[in-house]
């Protein structure tokens, strides 16, 4: 495998315009607008963090961009073609490319699969090479993560949660992906072992030329990972843009909501005098606000955000929003800039 | 050091001054597994002031939750024994009756934990549950209890109390039904609130007025808060003092200002390091490498010795949690000559030179 140059290309690797992902709920009533239009590229290399809160939608998104979610409407294309629109076969072979990793490893790994069987696994099941040469491939993608020879032998219980995580992500590798969903694959570890963890993300991407989705309510995670930040809430994204841009002058009043309420590690001389602290919760998806959905929680709503929805617009380059009122020269030090519609 | 923060001087002047509301001395705890008796947590000391608010830090395992637990002796099945005392307010919690236990815990001592969905009884609307504990507690009639259940349902920023009451759990949010829960937790005014993880299951902004919520009423009604979490954020933004665990023992007990930006135990000290807000973006993040010791197999001496960068001969010895001056403790006989990186380094880089900046 040829390492990738570090610069992430503009080029997309998954292009998704007007996603919508709905669910029927248990009773049949009613209907989940678990994702309700959303647009972004994914480009080649780059990690793409995708920030929101529980409930926001961010974990339909990932499980769509890997199909394992038909998505009710819009379309997702992988490096320009529709996997749907591909046969069977031809689907199969494609999705080996597009990978998924989950939060709790042990939920992901059975408890009755040595380590090794559980690596070798999507191997047979693709079909690739000879028994050796399967086991070549699974012992590189262990060793690779940084697990000794010997864990191969060993069942899932004999693992700490760091290790399991990373047996996780040489199974992910196994078949050489394009591209990698993570959702939330640090929440469920400890702080000390995040960090590496972390850093083995880094290392692969630089490694393998992998492109990554990172999922995560995390900010502190996310904004240290991500070339490019989504702050989605209820179904749509209010943000995208340049991480150093999204967590250091954030034009939607969500996200400098999110990043203000954010409890910081500081000592008291250097945290945040005035933080937003938000009214209420997230409505539900199934009878999301009219107009903008944030706007029963915006400190700023005025009578227009009930009316229509904002427009999803490239406020400066490269950094989209969707709000009435948001204000390219806003810096989180100023007082909020005056509304007047 | 800035001397000048107003949470600073209250923790100094409580600590210094008056009698501390809890005195833990020597507490652990043992269980009973397949495997015979092991210890979970041992030689815990710590003092809480009167209104004064204490974050409990450490990583799974610890003995963080155990120790909270034991203060108000709600102790699993194959506990096995405790040890040490735990004084507090003049009574032994260790040593005194079921009975007395009883009048203490949900009156002077009160809990609440991370999923308030499972500490609440579905079938009970959330006033009943309210009320109950005060009428356990104190001889009230139905009609006090529920004004005094609505008013503090009002305290609590629950919206439309009136309405509210007759609700069960199961019509309220997770930030409602956490704010029911420490609404059940005051009712009877404690000297004592002790929260365990009481907002990992929330959301960051729902987090955020649960914080807020808490600090309020530690400070307009002097409860003492004991905050069990593993998140350094959150005993930063709601503490004034931090005490860190690590494999069942305090190894640092610190004002949280001192604590973040000199930490004296080389573990604070890479927890510190190890959080991302305080990397260089797209750095590489310092970790702690290796894993907590299993309790079954517990070295001696010191027990974060195999993961630690300062390790030398003297470590094998067994560590005392022994006084650093300026009212800081630590459990590391090296602690005086290392000079051990917070939350401010590197400070060029970190999100904290950035703020600071501002």
């Amino acid at each position: 495998m040829t390492a990738a140059s570090a610069e992430p290309s503009r080029e997309p690797i998954v292009s998704v315009r007007d996603l919508q992902v709905r669910f029927q709920t248990s009773d049949r009533r009613a209907t989940v607008k678990a994702v309700d239009g959303v647009n972004f590229d994914v480009r080649r290399g780059e990690t793409f963090g995708i920030i929101g809160e529980s409930g926001s939608g961010k974990t339909t998104i990932g499980r769509a961009l890997v199909f394992l979610l038909k998505p009710s409407a819009g379309a997702i294309l992988h490096d320009g073609t529709d996997p749907l629109a591909l046969s069977r076969k031809q689907f199969q072979s494609h999705r080996r490319d597009y990978q998924i990793i989950f939060q709790d490893p042990n939920a992901a790994l059975n408890p009755r699969m040595t380590i090794l069987a559980s690596v070798l696994e999507p191997l047979e099941l693709a079909g690739i090479g000879t028994k050796a040469e399967r086991e070549r491939q699974a012992r590189e993608a262990l060793e690779r993560v940084g697990l000794p020879q010997e864990f191969g032998e060993r069942y899932p219980h004999q693992l700490s949660g760091g290790q399991k995580q990373r047996v996780v992500i040489a199974r992910a590798l196994t078949l050489r992906p394009k591209l990698i969903v993570c959702d939330e694959v640090v929440a469920a570890l400890d702080m000390s072992i995040r960090g590496d963890v972390l850093n083995l993300f880094a290392d692969l991407q630089r490694d393998l030329g992998l492109t990554y989705v990172f999922i995560t309510h995390d900010l502190a995670v996310v904004s240290h990972i991500s070339e490019r930040v989504a702050v989605m809430y209820l179904g749509q994204f209010v943000e995208l843009g340049p991480t150093e841009a999204v967590s250091e002058r954030p034009l939607h009043p969500y996200t400098q909501a999110l990043l203000s309420a954010e409890p910081r590690p500081l000592p008291s001389s250097m945290r945040l005098e005035e933080r937003i602290v938000l009214q209420g919760e997230v409505p539900s998806p199934i009878d999301p606000p009219t107009g903008c959905r944030f706007r029963t929680r915006c400190p700023h709503a005025q009578p227009l955000c009930a009316e229509q929805a904002p427009e999803w617009r490239e406020l400066k380059p490269d950094h989209w929003v969707a709000c009435h009122f948001a204000d390219p020269n806003f810096s989180p030090d100023q007082e909020p800039p005056e509304e007047t519609p | 050091m800035q001397a000048g923060q107003p949470g600073e001087r209250r923790s100094e002047v409580a600590r210094d001054g008056a009698r501390p509301l809890m005195s833990v001395r020597g507490l652990g705890i043992r269980f009973k597994t397949s495997q015979g008796i092991w210890q979970a947590t041992r030689k815990i000391d710590f003092d809480i002031a009167p209104g004064e608010r204490v974050g409990i830090v450490g990583e799974s395992g610890c003995g963080k939750t155990i120790t909270g637990l034991s203060i108000l002796r709600l102790l699993p099945g194959n506990f096995a024994g405790l040890d040490g005392k735990i004084i507090f307010d003049g009574t032994d919690l260790a040593s005194c009756g079921a009975r007395q236990m009883r009048s203490i815990r949900g009156k002077r001592i009160a809990m609440i934990f991370q999923e308030p969905m499972s500490a609440l009884d579905p079938v009970f609307t959330v006033g009943h549950q309210i009320a109950e504990t005060l009428r356990v507690h104190t001889s009230i009639s139905y009609e006090e209890a529920r004004a005094k259940t609505l008013e503090m349902l009002r305290r609590v920023g629950i919206a439309s109390p009136e309405r509210r009451i007759d609700d069960y759990p199961h019509q309220l949010s997770g930030g409602m039904r956490q704010r029911v829960m420490i609404a059940a937790a005051l009712i009877c005014g404690p000297q004592l609130l002790i929260a365990d993880e009481p907002t990992t299951a929330l959301d960051v902004t729902v987090q955020a007025q649960i914080l807020e919520l808490l600090r309020d009423i530690s400070e307009t009604s002097q409860t003492a808060l004991m905050l069990i979490t593993h998140d350094l954020g959150v005993v930063a933004e709601t503490c004034t003092r931090m005490i860190t665990m690590y494999a069942g023992e305090v190894i640092e007990d610190a004002s949280v200002d001192e604590a973040l930006v000199r930490p004296l135990h080389p573990y604070t000290s890479g927890l510190l390091r190890s959080l991302p807000h305080l990397s260089p973006r797209h750095g590489r993040l310092p970790s702690i490498p290796g894993r907590v010791p299993s309790i079954a197999e517990m070295p001696n001496g010191c027990r974060f010795r195999a993961r630690c960068a300062h390790a030398t001969k003297g470590c094998e010895a067994e560590q005392a949690l022994q006084d650093a001056g300026g009212g800081r403790k630590v459990r590391c006989w090296r602690f005086a000559e290392l000079n051990l990186p917070g939350a401010l380094h590197p400070p060029e880089t970190s999100v904290a030179a950035r703020v600071a900046a501002q």
